[in-house]
């Protein structure tokens, strides 16, 4: 017997002893009908070659580990950085279940969200009394102050009318007829999680600048000193716009952050749950209209919402997710441009550090060849940190990267020495990065938590940057933008650059003369 | 913590029915009246709990429950490894349900075996406009020359499927065709049907059925000689390696185990169950559909047992071994004594510290009862549970079997109905899922997903109940719930709800 009380052995333990190990062996040997071990060895060996690779990258219709979600994933991130505001997801109740998942595996902190709950019945009639019902419900329940509206598949592929429904719905008294239910149609067969924000963040603003669905006048621009800020879906979004607010602060910059929802998502555990936490007022989200400017941190996440803010007469501006000392530089520079306000000595000094910080470790990174993936503007982000760090970027893939973001990523390697082998690859999914880490070797890869399947099968050590990260906690806290941002980024790289070594190292008697204590 | 030990029962009742008609005040009218239908307080002696189930969700109230499509993918079909099942539709289903359910399994990952990879259509306009057909034709012509050891495919609908007109049958059978009767297998599972995950257990059940046991043909040999002892485990998804840990006593007792359904289970061992001798149903709700047919169609018995906690493993085995002759009831006894002195070991060390715990559960169609067993072996009690997608068959089994009298049942519990139930109640653990998790932990009240088991488990078997009592005590007893409070901001608590 294995198991014992005093020392309880858990899964990964417990199923090594030889009870289990026999009892396995049995199955697979007698029931399982496996294949020969050659020939799977024979075919394991073949996926990592060239011919493996060309078949792959051949494919045109199958997607496998894709690095990329639903648009009403973005929708729901969008909503809740509102003040008292609830996601509302009009279609199938599977889809709400799933975002709400996500999310708490990834922040670990519950994620309130609701669905209309539309079932067969609905497929053929229509939505609307899901979302009369709906919303007088959710109205009653959880005292919101706004019910943000978007939409799954299933109320996309029948055509509901969320601005027509919406109507409805204030007539049949579900809500007040001046209660704030922007909406945005988030179709999951266009685009991914990074078009619903989009969407959403349009929706919100459209909502309240453009006249609320014609129900009041549209918002008259008073231009004043403020600027508005957009992090764009943001896996680090706790941790980020915490760092944003200190230096807008540091520097006395009047601001607006769109969408903040780093408390809703970051919430005490004191005895209280709190389901509504921070967030951008609404009365801050009206006055944004009159905002001297907006910086979106994440172009590819704002495509559509930029534009309509230009429309509005703002400069806008945006980034790729800056992170390093070249971008957080751009950054500041033009935060400092547009409000006029002067860099503070105490930022300077970050930079510093931060600039100290690389040439202490930067022989250690130096030449080090990288393969990055996740969305397009973290990217584009990294890459360029790791080309101010004299690594290589050698492959770098975005499932939801378009013609553009490839277009802007060569540029970027082409604006450096160390991205002269490097490569772009827009709309390609994980088992096309299997077959580029066998075929083309990198030292590390850069990804979300699915990236330790790769590492287990090609061996190439993980850094985990991105989104999710189920598998180890906490990392959302920490900001990747700003100079200390770049500074954990720093970090984490140089973590696993020397536990790799340490474990290639540690073999007694054979590999250990490297083993070093300092480096 | 716990209110219950200092009250009669009648009491408890009272204040149980008090409280659920405050939780319904929130609702609108119509709402308040549906909703009651779906909670109550049990009475002991009543054949069921007196609550309606399996019907829709209320929109907009924020239900627990999944879809279609999770029962089928996340639950039946998912675990089978050595086949590929496409999520077909657009992206998000299969990349939120992505190895999420910790199907554990063993083989090499991408090459023989599947489980942990996300194999999507990622529908785009054009395939919701011109329609998917082709595009699934291409992506098994793709599967097939990308990943050659696969046994076979399933199409795991998601909700525009079913919407737009695709006939995935079809593309089914050609392609089954062209690959020479390769087992292809549709399934429609579009999450817009039924009500929760269950019906989506349903429809796989019945594709199983129809696609690969009405498919097999009649003369092919045997992979195996049968042997009088042949049992299938039906219904253990191998959540944290549960299957194996049941596994070993089944074998223990002298039993064969020829098929696993679904956890670690292949598409051989699906083949090959209809020449069991008898099915052990562990998930009745999601798997009881094809047990009663094979019982119908090939004459096999089906048993339901409950491997959580000792006393219901012993009265499991002893169930289990009544099917077959004296060598086997004897070899069961057997097995119940030698596990014996680890049972007293693992209760010796966790009932102290656990004695008289309060519990509150809300989980899927089968734990919400059949853990209350291995809760009460540990000194615990269940005040309150409920279910996301059981019948009313399981809310008989539930009231005749497992629940006390004044337990409060919530049937497709609101996310606001389960904080105040819990926040009056104030039991001493609550095991619920991931969405409900943080919920609680913030309130203070220690917390066990008792889907995923936290990601520990094994929880079955007898290996899986030391786990299990680890696992309780720990969520119980960690020093962290006594620091929620600030102490500058401790009040004295109040008396409860007897002062109120
Ligand atoms: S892809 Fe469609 S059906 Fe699937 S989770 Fe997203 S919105 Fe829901
Ligand atoms: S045990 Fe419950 S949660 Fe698990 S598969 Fe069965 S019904 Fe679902």
């Amino acid at each position: 017997m294995t198991q014992n009380a005093d020392n309880v052995l858990d899964h990964f333990e417990l199923f090594r002893g030889p009870e289990y190990q026999q009892m396995l062996a049995n199955k697979q040997a007698l029931f399982e009908n496996r294949r020969d071990p050659a020939e799977v060895e024979r075919i394991r060996e073949w996926t990592k070659t060239p011919e493996y690779r060309e078949a792959n990258f051949a494919r045109e219709a199958l997607t496998v580990n894709p690095a990329k979600a639903c648009q009403p994933l973005g929708a729901v991130f969008v909503a809740v950085g509102f003040e008292k505001t609830i996601p509302f997801v009009h279609g199938s109740q599977g889809c709400v279940a799933y975002y709400r998942s996500h999310f708490s595996r990834h922040f670990k902190e519950p994620t309130s969200c609701v669905s209309s709950s539309m079932t067969e019945d609905a497929a053929v009639f229509g939505g609307l009394n899901n979302m009369i019902d709906g919303l007088a419900n959710t109205y009653s329940m959880y005292k919101p102050k706004m019910i943000a509206v978007s939409t799954t598949c299933m109320a996309e592929v029948i055509g509901d009318d969320l601005n027509a429904f919406i109507k409805t719905s204030k007539e049949k008294g579900s809500v007040p007829e001046e209660f704030d239910v922007p909406f945005a149609h988030t179709p999951a067969f266009v685009g991914s999680h990074i078009t619903g924000y989009d969407n959403a963040m349009k929706g919100v603003l459209e909502h309240f600048w453009d006249g609320k669905a014609r129900t009041v006048p549209a918002l008259e621009r008073v231009p004043n000193e403020s600027i508005n800020f957009l992090g764009g879906f943001d896996g680090y979004t706790v941790g980020n716009l915490r760092e944003i607010k200190r230096i807008f602060d540091m520097m006395g910059v009047e601001y607006t952050i769109l969408g903040d929802n780093s408390d809703v998502w970051d919430t005490p555990t004191d005895g209280e749950f709190r389901m509504y936490d921070g967030g951008t007022t609404l009365e801050e989200a009206s006055n944004a209209v009159h905002a001297k400017a907006t910086i979106s941190m994440q172009e590819f996440c704002t495509e559509k919402t930029l534009p309509f803010i230009a429309n509005h007469g703002h400069e806008t501006v945006a980034f790729n997710h800056p992170v390093g000392v070249a971008g957080t530089d751009r950054f500041l520079m033009e935060v400092a441009r547009i409000t006029g306000k002067e860099i503070p000595e105490e930022l300077t000094k970050e930079r510093g550090r931060l600039v100290d910080a690389i040439a202490d470790s930067s022989a250690h990174i130096h030449g080090k060849k990288f393969a990055i993936y996740g969305d397009p503007d973290m990217c584009l982000g990294l890459a360029a940190f790791l080309l101010e760090l004299g690594a290589e970027p050698t492959h770098v893939l975005a499932t939801n990267g378009n013609k553009a973001w490839a277009q802007k990523m060569q540029e970027l390697f082409d604006s450096s020495p160390f991205g002269a082998n490097c490569h772009v690859y827009p709309g390609k999914d994980l088992w096309h990065m299997r077959s580029l880490l066998f075929t083309e070797p990198v030292d590390f890869l850069i990804g979300n938590t699915y990236g330790k399947y790769l590492d287990r099968d090609t061996g190439t050590p993980l850094i985990r940057i991105g989104f999710p990260i189920f598998d180890r906690h906490h990392h959302h806290r920490r900001p990747v933008w700003g100079y200390q941002g770049g500074m954990n980024v720093l970090i984490t790289i140089l973590d696993k650059i020397f536990d790799t070594i340490d474990l290639n190292t540690n073999v007694p008697g054979k590999t250990d003369y490297s083993f070093d204590i300092i480096r | 913590m716990s209110v219950s030990q200092t009250e009669s029962i009648e009491d408890i009742k009272a204040r149980n029915k008090a409280l659920i008609a405050e939780v319904l005040e929130i609702y609108p009218e119509k709402t308040a009246k549906r909703r009651a239908k779906h909670i109550n307080v049990h009475e002991s002696g009543k054949s069921d709990c007196g609550v309606k189930s399996n019907l829709k969700s209320v929109p907009g109230v924020m239900t627990i429950r999944g879809c279609a499509y999770a029962g089928s993918k996340g639950v039946v079909w998912g675990p089978i490894k050595d086949m590929i099942h496409i999520s077909h539709g657009p992206v998000g289903c299969g990349q939120y349900s992505w190895a999420a359910r910790r199907n554990y399994y063993i083989g090499t990952t991408g090459i023989d075996t599947f489980v942990t990879l996300q194999y999507t259509s990622d529908f785009q306009e054009k395939d919701i406009v011109f329609g998917g057909d082709k595009k699934l034709h291409k992506i098994i012509d793709e599967i097939q020359e990308l990943f050659p050891l696969n046994n076979g495919i399933s199409i795991q609908s998601e909700c525009p499927i079913g919407l737009i007109g695709d006939d995935i049958e079809a593309v089914s059978k050609v392609k089954s065709k062209e690959y020479g009767g390769k087992t292809i297998v549709p399934v429609r599972c579009e999450g817009f049907r039924g009500v929760s995950q269950s019906l989506g257990h349903h429809i796989a059940n019945d594709a199983i059925r129809d696609w690969i046991f009405d498919k097999l043909p009649a003369d092919q040999p045997p992979r195996f000689e049968s042997t009088p002892y042949d049992v299938a485990i039906i219904g253990d998804y191998n959540i944290g390696g549960d299957a194996w840990s049941s596994r070993i006593l089944l074998e223990e007792m002298g039993l064969r185990v020829i098929a696993q359904w679904s956890g670690d289970g292949t598409l051989a061992e699906l083949e090959a169950t209809p020449k069991a001798k008898l099915n052990v149903l562990h998930c009745y709700r999601s798997m009881n559909y094809i047990s009663r047919h094979m019982e119908e169609k090939y004459g096999i018995p089906w048993c339901e047992y409950n491997f959580f906690g000792p006393s219901k493993i012993a009265e499991s085995l002893r169930k289990i071994a009544g099917f077959f002759d004296d060598k086997i009831k004897e070899a069961a006894e057997r097995v119940i004594a030698k596990y014996q002195p680890l049972m007293d070991a693992v209760i010796a060390k966790y009932r102290p510290r656990l004695e008289g715990k309060t519990v509150m559960l809300y989980v899927g169609g089968l734990r919400p009862r059949h853990v209350i067993g291995a809760y009460e072996d540990l000194g615990m009690e269940v005040v309150g549970t409920g279910y996301e997608f059981a019948h009313n068959d399981d809310y008989q089994r539930t009231a005749q079997h497992y629940v006390k009298d004044g337990t409060i049942i919530y049937d497709d519990v609101t996310g606001y109905e389960f904080e105040k139930f819990v926040e009056k109640v104030q039991p001493d653990l609550v095991g619920s899922g991931i969405k409900e998790k943080y919920v609680f932990q913030k309130m203070g009240v220690p917390f066990r997903q008792m889907h995923s088991w936290d990601y520990s488990g094994p929880y079955h078997g007898y290996d899986g109940f030391a786990i299990f009592a680890r696992d309780m005590d720990m969520a119980i007893n960690a020093p962290v719930w006594k620091m929620a409070q600030a102490p500058w901001k401790v009040v004295p608590k109040p008396t409860l709800l007897a002062a109120e």
